[in-house]
């Protein structure tokens, strides 16, 4: 029996999101990551004796930029507080972060999972200051001869945002987690480069037998910073718990770190081991006072929302499939639009943007807004394909020209001379020489043999190097032939 | 010619007609410290080669017919919790024994920019840590007026250094009445502004919100020459008021006629020497004779105000010093096992007792299931004492009271006994927590003892306290008697 048809799993999560400002939260050093070694550093961030903090203002707009995107209430009146633990990467050996009056509340996040609408809530998203990196000359900090800090990261600011204990099998967690960052990859709060560790999750998980009101012991995995870690993690820690479950066992409420190498969680802390952070409000800081001007100020910077995309596109006559593809990223979304204000017929544009556009971009392995070929020229292109100027498949032929040039498709297709033949008078020219050169495919075709037919139509194209119009042609073609 | 004992003014003055360079007057401080401090004690480290560089500067630009400021050559000295780049700050603990700082405190460069002459860093209670410089982390200082008794604390040295004429003024730091009770102890005038006014960038914290920087001066006036150099909004420090400041100097006037003054009675309590008393009831006397009306007045929960004090500055304090841990600074233990004995053992190192005692206090204080009992609760008592002094402000100018319930005492006299020592606090600790400017001003003597008197102002009514004091000041002696050091003859 599978551990689904034995237990239902909760879970609810923790997402670190480092928020995309220049310089860090409580100081003007840079917030640029990869610089050399605690070179992003001053007295304020290396929590010299003596310093004291100074809210950077751009930290709360994108805080309430991301707490709007998430259908948060925007807190009139928010503090800072300490949370106090020893730890070599914390300067001050204390974290300022928000306790009970976080800067947002309150919100929910909507999103598909299996062709079923699902939500979540988001309980909460408040401002913190990031800690610094720890190099190890061994394994871990204990069992190392030395450690080494780099404090650039020290300062930087994030947002961590909580979700309600709402998500009850895999897929809706990562479909959560995948449209929370794409949510906030639209609010541009973030540049969400996992890779570089700026989005970070921690995910709390629990088993109870179908059926039971109240909730299983939960443990918290922290350190997962991709989709398919969080992923492996759930299948392992589920795993775990349901076999400990299974056995009458109970389930130790603790806080685990996720190994990637091994595939496994590994035991932090107990719930008896764990820290008393003794909150108390900053005193350095002054309480934030948030004007409902200022919230709506930034309400009205917010982009269209990606659920709220995927509806209009739908609603323009793509599938959900397609409308999911385009709203993936932002960037194609918003050179899909920028392209559909040029060129009206959105199936067609899909069709290329997804097609075309994306494998050539693939090739190049650039990014949408690296593209050589810019929403307006594809729109062109494709106008002038559905004026008859040249044929679809020479389409193919120029965009590619388009992305090694960057030039109009209407110089590639004029100097190149592609354009679609549609005279009548030139084109009856040629086929009455292909006609003449081919008088056993006429007979072939006269006896009744469609297939002569499709070989001189190729015959004809070929000799015009692809660019006669083939509806012209067809009908040139059978005119003549019907006088033969 | 006598320089050591004179004011800012009556230096400016001489430095102006040349009668006196900005280089001789650092070297005759210098040499008095050579002198004197052997026995009081009040300096951790002289700057005599920053004193002498800025006193050079000063003469050079005096040299080019320029005209000085009103603290440009003075020499002065800082409180050893004020950042300066380059020159050891030490907040007299072991743990910052050898911490050079990289910056400069705001107080610091405002001074520099003034053109004042850093003679040095002065002695204190460990991380502003106590009442009586008994808790240094290197030396207790003196009291100049009896070498066998305590300066007060926490600003000891910086009280001292001006007691005894090693410095014209000098900075220190009231987080409970560290300015104001050994400025009584010893005989001079110190002022804690109000919480705001004066940026605290750079001031090694103790207890962040109770914090202030101040001067300690020998007359009123200097003090506010001092004030108007250092006070005003810091961008640098969120909790510095954004305000134009005035020129505190204009509020030194001899007429308080029609001046109302409360004398909050609960500041004459248990512990009081009745001999200060007395001097107290002449002071009021004095008052009422140049025309201010003098009425008992009620600060119902003044009571409440030191076991709020303690927790709350022992909360935040045991924030504030989790950052000695050994890993960036300071003192590191040698050859520890592992990072969590480096931290515990770098700590029982480098902390003093009292140190110690209060992050521990804090720590509980702070903890899960004691938050609302003691932190929340004494926060509570905060909003009431501010509501007391506001009511008394509805009728009253200035508060007058005691600075402290008795004059010095001796050293080792209550060292043994923490709770004693915080008593010395009971009259000043209730102002940290309103957040409003104080000062103490020598008001007599008991036994040779100086006595000091406390007054209290509004939110920013820096200039009616200056105006209250100068008038006692214009109309007493006590602030022209000088101790008699054994090396005193040579001012």
């Amino acid at each position: 029996m599978k551990v689904y048809d034995r237990y239902e799993m909760v879970c609810g999560v923790e997402v670190h999101v480092e928020l995309a400002t220049k310089t860090k939260i409580f100081c003007n050093c840079s917030t640029e990551f990869g610089g050399e070694q605690n070179t992003h550093v001053c007295p304020v961030c290396l929590g010299l004796p003596g310093v004291l903090p100074v809210l950077n203002k751009e930290v709360v707009n994108l805080a309430i930029k991301a707490g709007l995107a998430l259908n948060c209430e925007i807190a009139d009146f928010s503090k800072f507080d300490r949370k106090n633990y020893f730890y070599p990467d914390a300067p001050k050996n204390f974290q300022t972060s928000q306790y009970d009056l976080p800067i947002c509340k309150k919100g929910w996040l909507e999103y598909e999972v299996e062709g079923e609408k699902k939500r979540v809530g988001i309980t909460r998203a408040h401002m913190e200051d990031d800690a610094g990196k720890l190099v190890h000359s061994g394994a871990t900090i204990s069992t190392s001869q030395e450690s080494f800090v780099d404090y650039n990261r020290t300062g930087v600011p994030l947002l961590e945002i909580v979700s309600e204990p709402d998500m009850r099998s895999i897929p809706e967690v990562v479909g959560f987690l995948e449209e929370l960052v794409r949510t906030i990859q639209y609010t541009e709060v973030s540049d969400c480069r996992m890779e570089q560790g700026s989005v970070r999750f921690d995910i709390n998980v629990s088993l109870r037998p179908h059926g039971q009101q109240e909730f299983g012991t939960r443990t918290e995995s922290k350190n997962l910073n991709s989709f398919s870690s969080v992923r492996r993690c759930l299948e392992y820690e589920i795993d775990r718990q349901a076999q400990l479950l299974d056995k009458g066992q109970t389930v130790v409420q603790e806080t685990r770190t996720w190994d990637e190498g091994q595939g496994v969680t590994l035991s932090l802390r107990s719930k008896e081991e764990a820290h008393d952070y003794r909150y108390f409000p900053e005193p350095d800081l002054v309480p934030l006072v948030i004007s409902r001007e200022w919230v709506e100020e930034i309400r009205q910077s917010l982009p269209e929302m990606p659920a709220r995309r995927r509806e209009r596109y739908t609603s323009l006559g793509l599938t959900e499939y397609d409308a999911g593809v385009l709203t993936a990223s932002k960037q194609l979304s918003d050179y899909f639009d920028e392209a559909l204000q040029n060129y009206g017929e959105a199936k067609t544009l899909a069709n290329w943007v997804m097609g075309e556009f994306s494998r050539l971009l693939n090739a190049k392995q650039a990014s949408v807004e690296e593209s050589p070929v810019k929403p307006k020229q594809l729109a062109e292109l494709l106008t002038i394909i559905d004026k008859g100027t040249i044929s679809g498949k020479i389409g193919k032929t120029v965009i590619e020209e388009m992305f090694v040039t960057g030039q109009s498709p209407e110089v590639i297709v004029k100097e190149k001379g592609l354009s679609q033949i549609s005279d009548t008078s030139a084109l009856l020219k040629i086929v009455d020489e292909v006609i003449a050169a081919n008088p056993q495919s006429v007979e072939d075709f006269k006896a009744g043999k469609e297939k002569a037919m499709g070989f001189l139509v190729g015959q004809l194209m070929k000799a015009t190097k692809g660019q006669a119009n083939p509806g012209v042609v067809n009908s040139l073609l059978k005119e003549q032939l019907s006088k033969q | 010619m006598e320089i050591a004992t004179r004011t800012i003014g009556e230096l400016h003055e001489l430095l102006e007609s040349k009668a006196v360079s900005a280089t001789e007057l650092a070297q005759g401080f210098l040499t008095r410290i050579e002198a004197v401090d052997p026995e009081i004690k009040a300096f951790i480290t002289v700057t005599k080669e920053t004193a002498l560089e800025q006193a050079k500067a000063v003469d050079e630009k005096q040299a080019r017919g320029e005209k000085l400021g009103a603290l440009e050559g003075i020499p002065m000295a800082l409180k050893d919790n004020l950042c300066t780049e380059g020159i050891r700050t030490t907040c007299s603990s072991k743990i910052l024994d050898n911490f050079i700082p990289p910056y400069n405190a705001t107080v610091t460069d405002k001074l520099k920019e003034a053109g004042a002459v850093l003679l040095g860093k002065l002695n204190m209670d460990e991380f502003a840590m106590g009442s009586s410089t008994e808790n240094s982390g290197f030396f207790p200082t003196r009291n100049p007026w009896d070498l066998e008794r305590v300066p007060g604390g926490s600003s000891g040295g910086s009280v001292a250094a001006v007691a005894s004429d090693q410095a014209v003024f000098t900075l220190g730091s009231d987080t409970g009445g560290s300015i104001r009770q050994p400025a009584a102890f010893c005989g001079v005038v110190g002022l804690k502004p109000t919480y705001g006014l004066v940026s605290r960038y750079g001031l090694v914290a103790y207890a962040s919100s109770l914090d202030q920087i101040g001067p300690v001066t020998k007359t009123v006036a200097d003090n506010a020459w001092v004030l108007n150099a250092i006070a005003g909004h810091d961008a640098k420090d969120s909790t510095s008021v954004s305000l134009t400041t005035p020129d505190y100097t204009q509020f030194l006037s001899e007429d308080i006629r029609g001046l109302r003054i409360g004398v909050p009675q609960e500041y004459f309590g248990q512990g009081m020497d009745p001999q200060v008393e007395a001097v107290l009831q002449e002071a009021i006397r004095t008052y009422e004779g140049l025309g201010a009306i003098v009425e008992q007045c009620s600060l119902p929960h003044t009571e409440y105000a030191m076991p709020a004090y303690y927790l709350i500055a022992t909360a935040e304090a045991s924030s504030n010093l989790a950052r000695y841990d050994g890993v960036r600074y300071g003192h590191r233990t040698e050859s520890p096992e592992d990072i969590l004995s480096m931290f515990c053992k770098t700590r029982a190192e480098g902390f003093g007792s009292e140190v110690k005692r209060r992050i521990m206090l804090g720590t509980y204080a702070l903890s899960a299931g004691y938050y609302d009992a003691y932190y929340l609760k004494a926060q509570k008592v905060r909003t009431l004492i501010v509501r007391d002094f506001d009511q008394a402000f509805e009728k009253y100018d200035v508060l007058l009271s005691p600075t402290t319930p008795t004059t010095a005492f001796r050293i080792g006299e209550k060292s043994a006994d923490p709770l004693t020592m915080y008593l010395s606090d009971v009259c000043t600790v209730p102002i940290n927590l309103a957040g409003i400017p104080a000062m103490s001003i020598p008001a007599g003597f008991v036994d040779g003892l100086p006595v000091g008197m406390q007054l209290m102002g509004k939110h920013f009514a820096e200039g009616t306290l200056y105006k209250a004091a100068y008038a006692f000041e214009k109309n007493t002696p006590f602030h022209k008697v000088k101790p008699s050091l054994s090396q005193g003859g040579a001012r």
